[in-house]
């Protein structure tokens, strides 16, 4: 029996962090370069861990299955990145930070984790700039900075709306120059297909080239899982539409713990659904609700053009029922009040499933210059895709899936509970509580990346320092290796009727139509059942055209979906177990009279985390209780 | 709509290549580009063939995997946009849309309309890149930017890499693509430090690897999805005088 230590250090909150490093164990220089670390994914985090580590001297191989590291969906992140500088002088600190964090996560989150995060992010800062993140400057050449969804101050930065791409690029230069130095090995077009474990220990990973199709071995002291979230087990989301959940579910069934798999953010502003082919939906950063102003019409069904619309006869209903954050209310609450205006039927455009984002007053205000010189990429963007210029008509947006807060369960040191794997960035559970604050996912993976797991791996490393390197001639490798073939040809064999992407489209049906933006007993229910008998029918009649031995999409997509059969089943089994509301979780049986996510601090304030039990049995729930020292938990409250 | 394509197929890097000609009959011209190539692909599957293999992944035109010489231009026909970002709308009921991969020899085909961008990576392995260790950065308001020059490295660093500007190029040229990464750099303080070096070693790994010269036709600029400027190459060109005639003691 596993035993769930989240390892929090004694002390202040606000020297938890300091103290602990001071005293944790270290890897001394010479032995550094005979401990091989294997990270799988290159977006921020693991592109940030894979420099910093390779700047410490251990051996580093990193894989993705992109064809080049720079191409990981931390590029399309596009707001900001957070960090408590307090530039702007408005009453912003490391406190501060951790306090939005934790109430924007609905007390849902890890105390201590989520100081620490707030505590490296201006280190963070520091570092990009150095990199020559070419952030955005006021004319005396300090950083400017600018606010975001969920908060009061301004503390965001930001490069336009390419953020994410600017501090990607930062990660990859950092990663190239150790790669050039030949202490990171980079293997592109690879793909993570399993874990292998030794002794208790995660030592290794199967891979498949994906273009020649063979099946690897590869072996670390350590494995560094950096893989990223699954929204798009919902099919159509914001996320790259090749990003999937694969690498944390061989983790999970390799025995560690997943938690909250229910958590999903589900992101106010995306372009709506436009047509039945479509293959994402494109997110509209929350940014431009700094300027846009959020509305329908006042009367039900009315279908004129928005700019015929008088102003008297618009409802800007986040305003209305948000006065204090207004536009700016963090994301489920955005999402939320969307969906309660389309379901009655105030809906824009022909679905009825849009609101308008309007500009007119800002450009009023401040010029059309100064909105472009804020947004222009953004508009570009938009008007790309739907063929209309927002500069003259309010952009259309509605709710799409978007980031994962759950994810694989670590303790402070960033460890799963299977010794020697770690999970950084969006594929852990740590930071984000049950709903993400904008501007915090670059943060926490740059801040787990460059400065949080380079300490805490070599806690842990330090007691490896007399494992000769981990050969993969073992017994582990060859059962691990026979798993994955086999599951590769079981694939290949079934030979049926319906493609991939249709029965992917159908699950994310499922998912968005009973497991979405709000929950219910009775619809869960219904979820588990159509989950498992579309897994049955998707193991009798998929068609995976194709052999191993070549580059075959098809095939990497089937993997994919057939995990994410089983992912659906957990992130429902969770959504069913708790019955409160909070955050990006709302059951429609928890809510106030207005319409508000009631929690229950008496029954639910703990992470739940699940541990597998083989195909055929429920996973076990275990509980991992918050405390909350620092904080009063309070309802949170955004009027 | 209803429309003809024909398509570059090409089993691996080994086998011969062909067109191959197949028409799609009720295209919504509210697709995009790859939306109807999925459903070419659906199909294709649905029929016993194989797909096309193409490269996406974003599907928004940030991360630079889509490619594709569409009609003769690379990313088809749209004014700074990535293929992903095309739509059928741009297009013509019952005509032919030829499709190609990249043409370049320092991108060799790996599969269909798939090739090999990896010699791109070892540019910026070569020295694309501020040598900055973790935890040794300074303040970050301790490095004053001049807004003129932080917005111009902004421009400069918003290329994604995709190659397009390659396969525009008569000469395969990669000279936007390493001149926009110079630029980025060379703009910002933290970058001028060591900028004779990094121009001087990414232009060595760029004729190693077989990327031709630049001989001004502009063709790179006017197809670059992201609208990345000549005026970089021209920035490059001087820093690489300056660092081959100016002082060898900076190259360190």
């Amino acid at each position: 029996m596993i035993t769930l230590d989240s390892k929090i250090p004694e002390g202040s909150l606000s020297e938890k962090w300091s103290k602990y490093k001071s005293s944790i164990k270290l890897v001394n220089p010479a032995n550094r370069k005979k401990l091989d670390i294997i990270i799988v994914g290159t977006g921020l985090a693991g592109s940030a861990a894979a420099s910093s580590l390779g700047e410490l001297g251990y051996n580093v191989k990193v894989f993705c299955f992109q064809d080049t590291p720079r191409r990981a969906h931390s590029v399309a992140a596009q707001g900001g990145i957070n960090a408590a500088k307090n530039y702007k002088n408005d009453g912003d600190s490391i406190y501060r930070l951790f306090y939005d964090m934790i109430k924007g996560g609905d007390y849902r989150a890890r105390e201590a984790n989520v100081y620490r995060a707030a505590e490296v992010s201006n280190a963070t800062i520091d570092h990009l700039t150095a990199q020559g993140v070419p952030f955005a400057r006021e004319y005396g050449g300090t950083i400017d900075n600018r606010s975001f969804g969920g908060v009061q101050v301004s503390r965001t930065f930001y490069a336009k709306g390419q953020t994410g791409q600017q501090c990607l690029l930062g990660a990859y230069s950092g990663l190239n120059r150790q790669i050039n130095k030949g202490n990171v090995t980079m293997f592109s077009r690879y793909e993570m297909i399993d874990l292998v474990i030794i002794d208790g220990k995660a030592r290794g990973i199967i891979t498949r080239n994906l273009v020649t199709g063979e099946i690897e071995r590869h072996s670390g002291h350590a494995v560094v899982l950096a893989t990223g979230g699954y929204g798009t087990i919902y099919y159509l989301s914001t996320l790259a539409v090749n990003s999937n959940g694969s690498a944390a579910w061989a983790a999970y069934k390799k025995g560690a713990f997943f938690a909250n798999p229910s958590f999903v953010q589900i992101h106010p502003s995306s372009i709506p659904v436009l047509n039945d082919y479509q293959a994402k939906l494109t997110l509209m950063s929350e940014s431009l609700r700094n300027d846009g102003r959020v509305w329908v019409p006042k009367k039900k069904g009315d279908k004129r053009p928005a700019n015929d619309i008088p102003e008297e006869e618009r409802d800007y209903y986040l305003e209305r029922r948000y006065p204090a954050y207004g536009n700016l209310v963090p994301r489920d609450i955005g999402s939320r009040a969307a969906k309660e205006r389309c379901d009655a039927g105030y809906g824009v455009g022909d679905t009825g499933l849009a609101v308008n984002l309007d500009f007119k007053d800002a450009i009023k205000k401040q010029g059309k210059k100064a909105i472009e010189n804020k947004y222009s990429n953004l508009f570009e963007m938009y008007e790309k895709i739907t063929g209309i210029n927002s500069y003259e008509e309010p952009m259309r947006i509605y709710p799409a899936g978007h980031y994962t807060m759950g994810g694989l369960w670590v303790n402070y040191n960033l460890m799963t509970t299977t010794p020697g794997l770690f999970a950084i960035g969006e594929s852990n559970f740590s930071d984000h509580g049950a709903n993400r604050l904008g501007a915090s996912s670059l943060m926490q993976c740059s801040g787990d990346g460059y400065f949080i797991l380079p300490n805490t791996i070599g806690n842990y490393l330090a007691d490896e320092i007399h494992t000769p390197k981990i050969p993969t001639d073992t017994h582990e490798f060859d059962i691990a290796e026979k798993e994955v073939k086999e599951r590769i040809n079981k694939l290949l064999s079934i030979n049926g009727k319906q493609t991939v992407t249709s029965f992917h489209k159908r699950l994310g049906k499922i998912l968005w139509d009973y497991c979405g933006m709000t929950r219910n007993e009775q619809d869960l229910k219904k979820a588990t059942e159509l989950i498992e008998k579309l897994k049955v029918e998707f193991w009798n009649d998929v068609k995976v055209p194709g052999t191993t031995d070549e580059l075959n999409q098809e095939l990497e997509k089937a993997i994919h979906v057939a995990d994410f059969f089983e992912l659906a089943k957990l992130l429902v089994a969770d959504a069913l177990n708790r019955k409160e509301s909070c955050g990006a979780h709302f059951r429609e049986e928890s809510q106030t009279e207005t319409g508000e996510a009631k929690r229950d601090d008496e029954n639910y304030s703990y992470v739940s985390i699940w541990e597998y039990k083989g195909d055929d049995k429920p996973p076990q729930l275990h509980k991992e209780e918050l405390k909350f020292e620092n904080v009063e938990v309070k309802v949170r409250d955004y009027k | 709509m209803n429309i003809i394509l024909k398509i570059w197929r090409q089993k691996n890097a080994k086998a011969k290549g062909k067109f191959v000609k197949y028409t799609l009959d009720d295209v919504s011209p509210e697709m995009s580009f790859l939306e109807m190539l999925d459903f070419l692909n659906t199909k294709l599957i649905e029929q016993g063939d194989d797909p096309v293999a193409f490269e996406h992944d974003c599907r928004e035109g940030i991360c630079g995997c889509c490619s594709l010489y569409i009609n003769g231009r690379p990313h088809g026909p749209g004014k700074k946009t990535t293929t992903c970002e095309l739509h059928m709308r741009l297009f013509k009921d019952g005509k032919t849309i030829v499709v190609e991969p990249w043409r370049a020899k320092p991108f060799p085909v790996i599969k269909d309309l798939i090739v090999d961008r990896s010699a791109f990576d070892k540019i910026i392995t070569a020295g694309g890149f501020i040598s900055t260790d973790t935890g040794s950065a300074p303040e970050a308001n301790s490095i004053l930017v001049n807004k003129k020059h932080a917005d111009d490295a902004f421009d400069s660093a918003s290329c994604i890499g995709c190659g397009a500007c390659v396969a525009a190029c008569k000469n395969a040229s990669a000279m936007l693509f390493i001149s926009s990464r110079v630029s980025q750099f060379v703009l910002l303080p933290q970058g001028k430090i060591e900028a004779a070096k990094r121009v001087q070693d990414m232009v060595a790994k760029m004729d190693e690897l077989g990327f031709g010269n630049c001989t001004n036709t502009y063709a790179c600029e006017a197809e670059c999805p992201k609208g990345i400027s000549i005026s970089n190459i021209a920035r490059m060109n001087r820093e690489f005088l300056k660092a081959k005639v100016g002082a060898p003691k900076d190259l360190g």
